[in-house]
C-alpha cells in the first residue's frame, strides 16, 4: 500500500505516464485544472525527474474510466497527492528507462546522462532515446515505486524556475477552451426552469403556452417540478426557458426562514462538538468555565460571517449524449469519479455505462453548479436520445441555486496575564454543513445531493448533514490555532435548519475562523498595549510560522502611513498543515465609510516551490477574492427567495478598488511542497478588519465591511 | 427570421436570425466566433465585450439588429490587430489569467481604451476596466499586462 492516497488508488505506472509517437509523453492524473495551474506545475515535475524538456509533455484531461482516480480537486490537496503521485511515477519511469538503456548501451545505468530524452552513455558516448526504449504502444507493466531516487532539489532544472502558464495562448486568443464553447453536430441548447425558490412545487403549465412552444420546435422536459427546455438555436433556447417559466403555476406556500442568520446560527439547535488536535471528537462539549482569576485581562466577541457565493464569472454548463443506453457528459466538476457514482445511482443506471469528461468551466473555487448542471443535462438528453445536449445555467440560475459558503458565526473568549501571554482561549463556531458534494453516504446522500433530482416526481430527499469528523475538515477547518495556548475550548456546531443551501466554497471554515481568531488576537493586544506582531510572536514556537509573520510585518512597516490610513496583520497556516501566510493591508477609510485598498502584501511559505509565478498567482488570487467577500459580499434572500440575482444585487470587487498586490514567498527546496491555494484568504479577511481598526478605531466584527457596517460598529462601541 | 448583413473582424457575412437576438448569439452560434463568452446577458461583467466601430461595447443584450453597418470586431478579430496582439502577448508572458473566462473581455476593452489614451495612469486604466469582472483575482496581473503593453509602444494608431 502506497504512502501517497492517489498511488494506492491507482499503482501502475502506464496509468500515470505513456511514451506517444512524435516524442511527445503523455502524463494523466486526476486533478483537474481549473486554472490553479496544477497542470503546469505536474508537468515542470515530471520534466523534471524524467530530464525532459517540460514542452514535451501533454497533460491529459481527466476522463471516468482513464484517469487516476484521485477523488476531488479541493482542500489544497492536489500538489501533495497529484505532483507527489506524478514525481514517484517519473522517477520510477527514469529509473526504469535507465536500466534498460544500461543493458542496451552495455553500460550501468550510474554511467548514464539524460538530456532530453536522449540517454547518453558516458564514456562510450552511446546514445538512446527513451522513445527508442519505450516505442509508442509499449508498456512499463510495473507499479509506481515511492522508494525511486527522486532528483535532489539541488539538480533541478525545471521546477523552481519562471514558466509560462499552460494554455495561455488559447486563453488570450478567445479559442473554444471552455465547456460553454463545446460544439457538437446535431447539438441542441438547453436551459433549466428553475421554480421561485427551493420549496417551491409544480402545480401546472399553461398548455396555451406550451403548445406553442411545442409547435415552434421546443422541447420541453418535464419530471415532477423538473423542467427545461431545448431548442437547436441558443437564443430560442434562452426566451423559451423565460416563456416556460411564465407558463408554469408554483406552489410557493413554504418560504424560506427570514430573519438574522447571525442570530439564527445561535438560536437553532445544533450538534455541539469538542475539537481536539484539529479533530472533532465524541467527548461530550466542555461548559464554558469561568475566566482565570490571574487573568490581567479576558475579552469575549462575536464574529459573523454571512453566506458567500463562488459567483463563477461563466455560469455552469455541461454537455450530454444519451445513446444505446450510455451516458457521455462532459462537465466541470471537481470531482467526475464522485459525480459519475452520484449520477448512476440517482438515473439507475450502472457506472460502467456513464462516461464523465472533464471540460474547463470558469473558475470555481469550490463545489459551484457543475454537477448540477451535469445532471440537468443527463436528464435532458436522456428524454431526447442520440441528440448532444448543451445545458447552460443562467447568470440568475447560477446565483440563486449554486451551493453557498455558509453563514457562520464565531464566539471567542480570551484571557492574557500580567506578561502579556494568552492563558485561556475559548472559541466556538456556528455553521451549516460546508460537505454538500455528492459523494456516497446513507440514505443514497450523493444523488440526494444533485439538485434537479431533489425536484423530480420521484424525488430524491436532500440527505440530512452529518458532521463531518476529519481533521481541519469542514466548519472547523483552522478551528485549531497554530498559537501555543496553555488552554483552549474549541466547539464546532452544526447548525442544520439554515434555510439556504450550502456546500464547499474555497477554505470552507478556515475563512471565517481565522477571521476570528486574527481579528481577536488584534483585540487582545490592543487591550494588554502590545503590539499585535510581537504578541503573536509571543505565542508561536514553529519558525516557518515566524518567518513568514516576520517578512509580512518588516514589509509593512516600510510603507508611510497617511491620515486615515491604516495598517493591519494576519496569520495562519492552512489546516495547519498547508502553507503558512501572512497578509499585510494598508487601506485607507473614507468619511462616508468606504474602505479603498491600497496595498496587501502576502509572505508566505509553501514548502518546496514548484512553479513559483503559479504559487504566487494563487496567492494573490486568494488575497483579491478574500478582499471582495471582505468588503462587499453578502447573499440575501426573503421568504420568497433568494434576492441576490445578479451582480448588482450581489456586487464583487471590481478594479477600481484593487489594491498594490506583493508575494514575498520563502522557498524551501529540501521540505516537501504544500498546497497554497487557500492560505491567503482568511489572513486577508483579518487583516483588513484590524486595519480598518488601525485606521478608524472602530472593530467591524460583522461582514462585510460595508460603510453601514462601518457605522453600525461605530455606534456599538 | 431576417437576413442581416453584419461586417465582423473585417469580412461581410450575412446571417439569417431573428433581429431580436442579442448579438454575443449570433457571433457564437452563426459565426462560430467563441471569444466573447456569455457571463451575465445584462451588461454587468463585461466577458461578452465587442468592439463597435472601435468602441469597447458588450454585446449580450442589444440586438444584432442594431448593429447593421457597422464594424464589428472580437477578439478574434484583434488577434490579427497590431495593438491587440501586443496586449495578448503581454498578458502571456505575465500570466495574466487563472480560469481565462473574462480574458477576452477583458484585453477587447484594453485594447479599445489603450487606441484612444496611449498613455493612461494606472487609476485611469482602473476606471477603464471597471465593466469587467474577474473572480480569480488576476486584477493586478492584468493592470501590469496592460501596462507593460503601453510600454511595449506599439500602440497608437
Amino acid at each position: 500500500m502506497a504512502n501517497n492516497s492517489s498511488l494506492s488508488t491507482t499503482p501502475g505506472l502506464d496509468q500515470w505516464i505513456q511514451f506517444r509517437e512524435n516524442g511527445r509523453l503523455s502524463v494523466a492524473n486526476g486533478k483537474v485544472d481549473i486554472g490553479q495551474r496544477i497542470s503546469t506545475a505536474v508537468a515542470l515535475i515530471a520534466a523534471e525527474e524524467l530530464d525532459l524538456d517540460p514542452a514535451r509533455i501533454d497533460i491529459q484531461t481527466p476522463v471516468t474510466g482513464v484517469a487516476p482516480d484521485e477523488g476531488i480537486t479541493s482542500g489544497s490537496n492536489s500538489m501533495e497527492e497529484s505532483g507527489n503521485a506524478v514525481r514517484h511515477a517519473a522517477a520510477t519511469a527514469r529509473r526504469h528507462l535507465l536500466s534498460l538503456a544500461a543493458s542496451t548501451l552495455d553500460t550501468s545505468p550510474d554511467m548514464l546522462e539524460v538530456d532530453d530524452g536522449l540517454v547518453v552513455a558516458r564514456t562510450t558516448n552511446r546514445s538512446v532515446t527513451y522513445w527508442d526504449l519505450m516505442p509508442t504502444g509499449s508498456s512499463f507493466g510495473i507499479e509506481v515505486d515511492e522508494s525511486a531516487p527522486i532528483k535532489p532539489a539541488s539538480e533541478h532544472k525545471f521546477v523552481g524556475k519562471f514558466t509560462p502558464a499552460r494554455g495561455m495562448e488559447d486563453l488570450v486568443s478567445g479559442h473554444a477552451h471552455f465547456i460553454q464553447d463545446l460544439t457538437l453536430p446535431n447539438m441542441l441548447h438547453a436551459r433549466p426552469v428553475r421554480p421561485p425558490h427551493y420549496h417551491s412545487r409544480l402545480l401546472g403549465l399553461d398548455e396555451s403556452i406550451t403548445n406553442r412552444l411545442s409547435s415552434e420546435g421546443i422541447t420541453i422536459v418535464q419530471d415532477g417540478s423538473f423542467l427545461a427546455v431545448a431548442a437547436s438555436d441558443e437564443y430560442s433556447a434562452v426566451r423559451a426557458a423565460e416563456r416556460l417559466f411564465n407558463a408554469a403555476t408554483w406552489d410557493t406556500s413554504i418560504g424560506l426562514a427570514e430573519g438574522d442568520m447571525a442570530k439564527r446560527l445561535l438560536d437553532e439547535p445544533r450538534q455541539s462538538l469538542e475539537v481536539v488536535d484539529g479533530k472533532p471528537t465524541d467527548n461530550p462539549p466542555p461548559a464554558l468555565h469561568a475566566s482565570p482569576e490571574d487573568a490581567a485581562l479576558t475579552l469575549t466577541a462575536k464574529y459573523d460571517r454571512p453566506y458567500h457565493m463562488h459567483g463563477s464569472v461563466g455560469p455552469s454548463a455541461a454537455m450530454a449524449i444519451y445513446e444505446n443506453r450510455k451516458l457521455t457528459i462532459w462537465s466541470h466538476s471537481q470531482g467526475i469519479y464522485l459525480l459519475r457514482a452520484a449520477m448512476a445511482d440517482g438515473l439507475e443506471m450502472d457506472p460502467e455505462d456513464i462516461v464523465i469528461k472533464h471540460a474547463p468551466g470558469a473558475g470555481c473555487y469550490g463545489h459551484n453548479g457543475a454537477d448540477d448542471a451535469a445532471t440537468d443535462a443527463a436528464l435532458v438528453a436522456k428524454k431526447i436520445p442520440g441528440r448532444p445536449i448543451l445545458l447552460k445555467w443562467t447568470r440568475d440560475n447560477e446565483h440563486a441555486w449554486e451551493p453557498y459558503g455558509p453563514a457562520m458565526t464565531m464566539v471567542l473568549r480570551g484571557s492574557v496575564d500580567q506578561a502579556g501571554k494568552v492563558i485561556d482561549w475559548s472559541h466556538e463556531t456556528y455553521s451549516d454543513t460546508h460537505m454538500n458534494r455528492p459523494r456516497a453516504g446513507a440514505n443514497r446522500a450523493g444523488p440526494g445531493r444533485l439538485l434537479p433530482l431533489n425536484y423530480l416526481s420521484a424525488p430524491l430527499p436532500k440527505p440530512v448533514a452529518s458532521p463531518n469528523m476529519g481533521r481541519h475538515a469542514g466548519i472547523h477547518r483552522n478551528l485549531d490555532p497554530l498559537y501555543k495556548f496553555p488552554q483552549t475550548r474549541l466547539i464546532k456546531n452544526l447548525v442544520r435548519s439554515m434555510p439556504l443551501r450550502t456546500s464547499s466554497l474555497r477554505t470552507l471554515g478556515a475563512y471565517a475562523n481565522v477571521f476570528a481568531i486574527e481579528s481577536f488576537m488584534n483585540e487582545l493586544a490592543h487591550g494588554v498595549g502590545d503590539d499585535p506582531i510581537e504578541f503573536r510572536l509571543r505565542h508561536l514556537d514553529d519558525p516557518r510560522a515566524i518567518a513568514v509573520l516576520k517578512a509580512a510585518g518588516d514589509r509593512l512597516s516600510t510603507r508611510n502611513k497617511g491620515k486615515s490610513i491604516g495598517h493591519g496583520i494576519a496569520f495562519a497556516q492552512y489546516k495547519n498543515n498547508k502553507t503558512y501566510a501572512a497578509v499585510g493591508i494598508e487601506l485607507e477609510v473614507t468619511d462616508a465609510a468606504e474602505i479603498n485598498l491600497l496595498y496587501a502584501g502576502a509572505a508566505a511559505d509553501a514548502g518546496q516551490v514548484v512553479d513559483p509565478d503559479g504559487l504566487s498567482a494563487q496567492l494573490e488570487g486568494g488575497i483579491i477574492q478574500a478582499a471582495s467577500w471582505t468588503l462587499y459580499e453578502e447573499v440575501t434572500h426573503n421568504s420568497a427567495g433568494i434576492t441576490s440575482r445578479d451582480w448588482d444585487t450581489y456586487p464583487i470587487l471590481r478594479f477600481g478598488n484593487v489594491p498594490e498586490v506583493e508575494t514575498i514567498i520563502i522557498n524551501r527546496p529540501s521540505d516537501p511542497f504544500l498546497g497554497a491555494g487557500e492560505a491567503t484568504a482568511g489572513p486577508t479577511a483579518a487583516a483588513i478588519a484590524n486595519a480598518v481598526f488601525d485606521a478608524t478605531g472602530i472593530r467591524v466584527r460583522r461582514l462585510p465591511l460595508t460603510p453601514d457596517r462601518i457605522k453600525a460598529a461605530a455606534l456599538d462601541d | 427570421m431576417t437576413k442581416i448583413a453584419l461586417r465582423v473582424n473585417g469580412d461581410l457575412c450575412e446571417v439569417e436570425t431573428n433581429p431580436d437576438t442579442p448579438l454575443i448569439f449570433v457571433l457564437r452560434g452563426s459565426l462560430g466566433l467563441m471569444g466573447p463568452k456569455l457571463g451575465c446577458a445584462q451588461e454587468q461583467c463585461g466577458a461578452c465585450t465587442v468592439l463597435i466601430d472601435g468602441e469597447a461595447t458588450q454585446s449580450c443584450v442589444r440586438a444584432v439588429a442594431e448593429f447593421e453597418g457597422k464594424e464589428i470586431t472580437t477578439i478574434e478579430g484583434l488577434s490579427k490587430d497590431q495593438l491587440g496582439q501586443t496586449v495578448q502577448n503581454a498578458f502571456i508572458s505575465l500570466n495574466a489569467a487563472q480560469c481565462g473566462y473574462c480574458t477576452p473581455g477583458l484585453i477587447t476593452t484594453a485594447t479599445a481604451f489603450l487606441k484612444k489614451n496611449s498613455s493612461p495612469t494606472r487609476e485611469e486604466i482602473q476606471k477603464a476596466l471597471e465593466t469587467n469582472l474577474c473572480r480569480c483575482g488576476s486584477h493586478n496581473r492584468v493592470l501590469a499586462a496592460i501596462e507593460r503593453a503601453i510600454k511595449e509602444g506599439h500602440h497608437g494608431q
